[in-house]
């Protein structure tokens, strides 16, 4: 129920409507795209896609994975001065 | 008086039939312009009950495999290379130098003889490469539906001229674990090429002999302690054997086993692990710490070994227990396994 | 792999897990439950509950929908499978899950025509490609696989593909989640909500837990960091004194879900009155089938199935392991008469199932000494 991997439109219409070839590091496969058309903004080469069963199920955010990203780094920032502010005041004493 | 020359017979059936293994001229045209032509060596030629061999001077190592491998072909190799490199690697990782070989065929009535064709000369290019010579062999045939194409059987005799004793009983804690090279690539190749799963990708087996491998750790003498080919059950089945015979705990780390992407990624869709699944151009071997650089040096010296890396330790507790380390800093058992691994959707 | 790498990041993860430890009261025990089984095998498979402060504890919830099939259900798939001209085609993960007898892999062995797909669509082509054969689909998993089953049997009807057809065991996850929480002396503190049943009903189908329960849910990705990320916010939301759906997922889920999933499941399927649940009794309103529409592709209309109602054995203790009110360890059977090769009940029937999960990947560890307050 949750195998779900990003994988990268590189082919619409494959060897049928509603199906896409995508490419997840060098491995490819159809998928059906019916879950995640939409007329207003067609699926495009290059769009990444979550592909369970056989189905891409949703496409992917790229400024929101960016943004999970930053949230997750500046955890990470704010630890590293932290640790830096705590080494200091250890080399002060 | 010179020899009359023999020539081959030409094979002009288009299928295997049951009249190939009725052991009749058929079978004698077929083993004649297919096999010989393809295997031709001093010891196969006279087509005794028996290949009698010089002697030699060592113990001797025996082994034996089958391959049922479906299908027949696949990216990196076929059925024919893998009769060869399977048994030549079994050889190998018991510190032997292969020597002969034997290979028994059971053919499927309706088998293009084409087909066997391709991969008798596969199978005798990868006994050159391997510098094993087939001694003998053997063709059956059964009706079609009863041998998938065809199953191939080889038994394999190599000789230890060193003294060199490799066994679970000599690992001890301390002791480092390599491995040659990337992981999963032949299994996964198979599972894609089968079809069924509609994956394609850059996913190739990796079947070779990895007898100069090994023979290049065995030269580093008692600091080698233990060698085996991860084939079914990958390098966690090798592992938990090592583990449960030797009666100590192995340690391997994440971040050192190498995966090529590809396979990688074929492994997270199916949701399968890499370290169950099977290797056929690998070893993973045992070596005393302080050897494990040189033995890591003499392995990526080969072209078989670039992605060599030492993966792990063997510690004292939990015996009989294979444990890795996660990226994370966490730790997992890497469990035996029960089954074959299959694609998951959860 | 893009989208997977960056988010295992294990410096990130690393100092995720820090942050964690100063977001803990220490000897104040929260206890989070995560209910998919896709984030127990994440949790283990990267040894993410021991970077965990001890006052977090995970208790495994029963989103694996492999493991709540009733061995009943499975004995009337292999029915299917034995039946003459036809072939079962099933998802890997139930292959091996034993019904009242055996399994559908030993059912193979016996010589029934059990095929593994990977889709689908796969079992549907099948279906195209042997037209002397019936090609039935035994069709599991949550909301997230739903809509792969809703549109393949769309598509065989669209192509008048008359030999296939599909044994729906398609559940929901709303109503476990309900029973758990309902559960007398329900321990658990917050959910760590599944994300790929989420990118189908959307985040804001989870605002129940909150506004009826009182617990927060964070709708999560799989990965290490976004686990941690999700154990966080929940971490602080528990010390600010909210309760609401958060969702961790925004790359993928979006509060909605995907219309286009949820219509096409509308369309071709249909809420059952209720269904049986391994470990968890019968729950009202829980499960799909297929609507009265599509009966010509409804495998429980097509054959004639044993649908018999079977017992766990009474050494079973899933009921109380699924709903976090038992650890796996704590279970009389767990290791000795139930382990992953012969399980006795849900739990272990899967390599999701907490206590298969546990055995398989962390059945070294010290079970967690009880934290308690005041001594």
């Amino acid at each position: 129920m949750c195998l779900g991997i990003p994988a990268c439109v590189v082919e619409l219409d494959a060897c049928e409507p509603g199906l896409a070839t995508v490419d997840v590091s060098g491995v490819r496969r159809d998928v059906s795209v019916a879950l995640v058309e939409d007329p207003a903004a067609p699926l495009a080469k290059g769009d990444w896609v979550l592909v369970h069963v056989g189905f891409a199920l949703a496409r992917i955010d790229e400024r929101q994975a960016q943004e999970t990203l930053e949230l997750l780094r500046q955890g990470l920032e704010l630890e590293r001065e932290l640790e830096e502010l705590r080494r200091t005041a250890e080399a002060a004493r | 008086m010179a020899e009359p020359r023999r020539r081959r017979p030409v094979l002009r059936d288009e299928l295997v039939t049951l009249a190939h293994g009725a052991g009749g001229k058929a079978t004698r045209d077929l083993v004649d312009a297919l096999f010989l032509a393809e295997l031709d060596n001093e010891l196969l030629a006279p087509l005794g009950d028996s290949a009698v061999a010089p002697p030699v001077g060592g113990r001797l190592a025996l082994t034996t495999d089958s391959y049922v491998v479906r299908p027949l072909s696949f990216p990196g190799g076929d059925i024919g290379e893998l009769a060869v490199n399977g048994t030549v690697n079994d050889l190998a990782v018991a510190g032997a130098r292969p020597l002969w070989l034997t290979v028994g065929f059971v053919l499927e009535e309706g088998l293009r003889v084409t087909t066997l064709r391709e991969i008798v000369s596969s199978l005798a290019r990868a006994a050159r490469r391997a510098g094993v010579v087939v001694a003998a062999g053997d063709t059956k045939v059964v009706e079609r539906g009863k041998a998938d194409g065809l199953y191939v059987t080889s038994a394999g005799v190599g000789i230890l001229d060193h003294d060199v004793e490799l066994g679970p009983g000599r690992v001890v804690p301390g002791d480092r674990v390599l491995l040659s090279g990337t992981l999963a690539d032949h299994g996964m190749a198979v599972m894609i090429a089968r079809g069924d799963l509609k994956l394609e990708g850059d996913v190739e087996s990796d079947t070779a002999p990895v007898h100069e491998l090994a023979a290049s750790l065995v030269g580093l003498g008692d600091a080698v302690r233990w060698m085996r080919d991860p084939t079914r059950g990958g390098l966690a089945t090798a592992l938990n054997e090592l583990a449960a015979q030797a009666g100590v705990a192995v340690r391997i780390r994440e971040q050192a086993l190498p995966v090529a992407p590809a396979v990688a990624a074929a492994c997270e869709i199916l949701g399968i692990d890499p370290l169950y699944v099977a290797n056929e151009g690998k070893l993973v071997a045992v070596v005393a710490e302080e050897a494990a650089g040189d033995a890591l040096a003499l392995l990526r010296a080969s072209p078989l070994g670039e992605r060599a890396a030492e993966i792990g330790v063997v510690e004292d507790e939990p015996a009989g227990m294979v444990l890795l380390d996660t990226a994370l800093g966490g730790s997992r058992i890497v469990d035996l396994l029960v089954g074959d691994p299959l694609p998951r959707i959860c | 792999m893009r989208y997977v790498d960056e988010f295992r990041d294990p410096v990130l993860a690393r100092s995720l897990a820090a942050e964690l430890r100063s977001l803990v009261t220490p000897g104040e025990v929260v206890r989070v439950m995560e209910v998919c089984g896709g984030h127990t095998h994440a949790i283990y498979r990267h040894g993410l509950d021991e970077l965990l402060p001890p006052e977090v504890e995970l208790v495994h919830g029963p989103g694996c929908p492999v493991c709540v099939i009733p061995m009943g259900r499975v004995d009337d798939a292999i029915a299917i499978a034995e039946t003459d001209g036809v072939t079962l085609a099933t998802f890997g993960d139930m292959i091996r899950v034993p019904g009242g007898r055996d399994s559908l892999l030993q059912a193979q062995a016996r010589g029934a025509d059990v095929r593994v797909v990977y889709s689908p669509l796969d079992a549907l082509e099948l279906a195209r490609g042997e037209p002397g054969r019936h090609v039935c689909f035994f069709a599991v998993g949550f909301e997230t696989t739903a809509p792969a089953t809703a549109i393949t049997l769309l598509r065989a009807r669209e192509e008048g593909v008359s030999n296939f057809s599909v044994f729906c065991n398609h559940v929901l996850i709303e109503p476990p989640l309900r029973a758990i929480l309902e559960t007398p002396g329900c321990a658990v503190d917050a959910f760590v909500g599944p994300g790929h049943v989420a990118t189908v009903v959307g985040s804001d189908a989870f605002r129940f837990v909150p506004e009826e329960y009182g617990r927060p849910l964070v709708v999560s990705a799989f990965e290490p960091t976004d686990l941690l990320q999700s154990v966080a916010l929940i971490l602080r939301q528990l010390a600010q004194g909210r309760c609401e759906v958060e969702n961790q997922y925004t790359r993928v889920v979006l509060p909605e879900g995907n219309t286009l999933a949820l219509a096409a499941m509308a369309e071709t399927l249909q809420l059952r009155e209720d269904f049986e649940w391994r470990g968890l009794g019968v729950l009202p309103r829980s499960a799909l089938g297929i609507r009265d529409e599509l009966a010509a592709f409804d495998a429980e209309r097509l054959f004639a199935l044993p649908g018999r109602r079977l017992e766990d054995p009474k050494a079973c203790s899933c009921g109380m392991v699924l709903t976090g009110r038992m650890k796996p360890w704590e279970c009389r059977v767990f290791g000795t008469a139930c382990t992953p090769e012969r399980p006795l009940g849900t739990c272990m029937v899967s390599s999701e199932g907490a206590c298969a999960a546990f055995f398989s990947y962390g059945r070294l560890r010290q079970p967690r000494e009880e934290v308690t307050v005041g001594g």
